[in-house]
């Protein structure tokens, strides 16, 4: 990978990681409500698979969703000021940490029931496919997803009429507390796949040059009209399912564990490893990230709240 | 004018519209090969392919989420369900995302989906199979409801729900497929969220819609022979609810029966009389009456069935009750 492209992701890394860290903040002084579900340790993903996406391509992802408005590009500021419930935010308010969405950039949410987008996906890339354009689809959902009704219904369809999307599944070993073999019949998730003859693979999902690659075969198959892809990428969240998890479910020295393989680890190393780039450069990128960041949240907490008389705006497109 | 069933006039709403519009499609259990389990798609499959009609698995989780998914990205699907029954078992499809993703995302994404679903009992279908769930759909902001009673008004609402920007839940009675009724030749709609009155009539207001605006008809031609007139008002869309006209109707009667097929309790009944009394109290001469499914699952055995439902004697004894 050329220096150019692997400094950009880590750019993306890096926001996404202070965003998060922010957001842990802007929760605990009670700016955000709602739940909140932190991408901290899952980063390469996100930056990885969309990073391998092309200008026709849409992305759909669940809940833990800051990850991916993130890397689709989605303007810093309105996705903070969604974060505070503010008229500025990506969804007006309407939505919060779980819904951010942005539909110039193909992000189409940003989902809250477990499973449920995954069939979503499977419409979006059906209308791709009856227009007859080379656009696919990114859907993202959890180890956890892969267990519900949902999952197996838009896998088998998406199989039966062929349909251009890539399945991402983010295994991050638990489903809120419960971890994958105490939930699923099968180890590996990717066998889920199998079930329904689409090709499969696991993926280290710390490494976000594998995770680029990886997508850009799963793109170039489904351009192919090869039909659906599955790639199963191990991770780790490195915080709780969401703010207040007691995390009695896993022990301190798992995640220390966990950490050595942090992909932002992983990505310095590299880079530093191939001589791309010096400790002052990266510190720069984080520097001028953290700068972002700040002006996002200023930008977020001088926003306005919704006015009250917006409240039955965007029931109905029509009436 | 020609006298078509209503199954006709459901079947012509959705090929007129699939000839006007490329992003018009219908997806669903035994659509295409089979024609529709209800025979409202025969030949559409020959005429417009299997990309337009589309055949799908016995899956409704996907059927009612795919579908949603589509609409967001520009089509225009039809998702029939094979009866509302099995629709529950993409209640969430429905509810949590095809009504929500308007309003959730701030209106960035428009959900222009139609969910076609033959219902209600009368056919000995048994508990499961039986349901008039019309009240739970039109609790959720977000969504559509839409029930005719007419082939006039099935053929003209279809029509509006297929190019309305907003999701619709569109409930078709199927012991009312075989019912004629005038249609035009030429193009005609039905604006969504409007209520009709069907029977003018000074002595009492009867409110109804699908199945039971049937029975309320019946049972007002019955009266008039008693020399009572009713009013009768159907509703036409459960929400947007246009609640207007009974209101009119029943300031000028001051008596009111509500007809329904579904349960009474929290039903379109409930609702419908707490508007009319909220609207127009000081009108009110006499409790108002709601006829509506007996407290039970509906049973196999005909007439055992049959005691369960809403029929004209109810409706009439309702009636002499206000007055």
């Amino acid at each position: 990978m050329d220096k150019a492209t692997l400094l950009e992701w880590y750019q993306q890394m890096v926001l996404i990681r202070r965003f998060e860290q922010r957001c842990s903040e802007l929760y605990q002084q009670g700016k955000i409500g709602g739940f909140l579900h932190l991408y901290i340790g899952q980063e390469a993903i996100a930056v990885g698979t969309i990073g391998a996406r092309g200008d026709n391509d849409h992305v759909i992802t669940a809940y833990r969703d800051h990850g991916h408005a993130i890397a689709t590009g989605c303007n810093l500021n309105h996705t903070m000021a969604e974060m505070l419930g503010k008229s500025t935010g990506l969804s007006k308010g309407r939505g919060g940490s779980m819904h951010l969405a942005d539909k110039e950039k193909r992000f189409w949410g940003g989902h809250g029931v477990v499973g449920a987008h995954l069939t979503l996906a499977a419409g979006i890339a059906l209308a791709e496919q009856y227009r007859g354009t080379d656009g696919g689809v990114l859907c993202y959902f959890g180890d956890g997803a892969t267990n519900i009704g949902y999952f197996h219904e838009a896998l088998n369809l998406s199989k039966v009429w062929n349909l251009p999307v890539i399945w991402i599944c983010e295994n991050n070993e638990y489903g809120m507390g419960t971890a994958v073999q105490r939930a699923s019949a099968v180890a590996e998730i990717k066998d889920k796949a199998r079930g329904y003859d689409i090709p499969n693979r696991r993926v280290d999902g710390n490494n976000v040059i594998e995770v680029y690659e990886e997508t850009s075969k799963a793109f170039e198959a489904i351009r192919n009209g090869e039909g659906p892809q599955f790639l199963e990428m191990m991770t780790y969240r490195f915080e709780g399912h969401s703010m207040g998890d007691p995390l009695r479910y896993r022990t301190k020295e798992e995640v220390e564990e966990r950490r050595k393989r942090d992909p932002l680890t992983f990505l310095v190393g590299h880079l530093q490893e191939n001589d791309m780039a010096t400790e002052e450069e990266l510190d720069e990128i984080d520097e001028a990230m953290s700068a972002k960041l700040e002006e996002a949240v200023e930008f977020a907490e001088s926003s306005p709240f919704p006015t009250m008389d917006s409240l039955y705006d965007h029931i109905y497109a029509d009436l | 004018m020609a006298r078509i069933t209503m199954r006709q006039a459901i079947s012509d709403a959705l090929q007129e519209e699939m000839r006007r519009d490329e992003s018009v499609f219908i997806m669903g259990e035994e659509v295409g090969v089979w024609g529709g389990t209800y025979a409202v798609t025969r030949g559409f499959y020959d005429e417009f392919g299997e990309k337009r009609v589309r055949d799908t698995p016995i899956s409704e989780m996907v059927i009612g989420g795919a579908a949603v998914g589509a609409a967001m990205n520009g089509l225009r699907p039809i998702a029939e369900f094979m009866t509302i029954n099995f629709a529950f078992v993409a209640f969430d499809a429905i509810i949590n995302h095809a009504a929500k993703v308007h309003y959730m995302f701030g209106g960035q994404f428009n959900c222009p989906v139609v969910f076609r679903a033959p219902g209600g009992g009368g056919r000995q279908l048994g508990a499961t199979h039986s349901h008039t769930p019309d009240s739970i759909f039109a609790h959720f902001p977000g969504l559509v409801v839409v029930s005719p009673a007419t082939p006039y008004d099935a053929k003209g609402l279809l029509k509006s729900a297929i190019r309305s920007n907003d999701p619709v839940m569109f409930i078709e009675h199927h012991t009312l497929y075989q019912i004629r009724g005038e249609v035009p030749e030429e193009e005609y709609l039905v604006p969504l969220g409007k209520s009709d009155v069907k029977r003018e009539g000074s002595d009492v207001t009867i409110v109804a819609y699908a199945q039971g605006l049937q029975v309320a008809l019946e049972a007002a031609e019955k009266l008039s022979k008693e020399g009572i007139e009713a009013e009768v008002v159907d509703l036409r869309s459960l929400r947007p609810l246009d609640i207007g006209p009974a209101v009119e109707s029943f300031k000028k009667t001051f008596k009111a029966v509500v007809v329904e097929e579904g349960y009474g309790l929290y039903g379109i009944g409930a609702e419908i009389v707490a508007q009319l009394q909220e609207a127009g109290f000081d009108y009110l001469d006499a409790p108002i009456k709601r006829v509506s499914q007996k407290d039970v699952p509906l049973p196999y055995s005909r007439e055992l069935e049959q005691s369960a439902l809403i029929n004209v004697d109810r409706v009439i004894a309702a009636v002499k009750e206000v007055l």
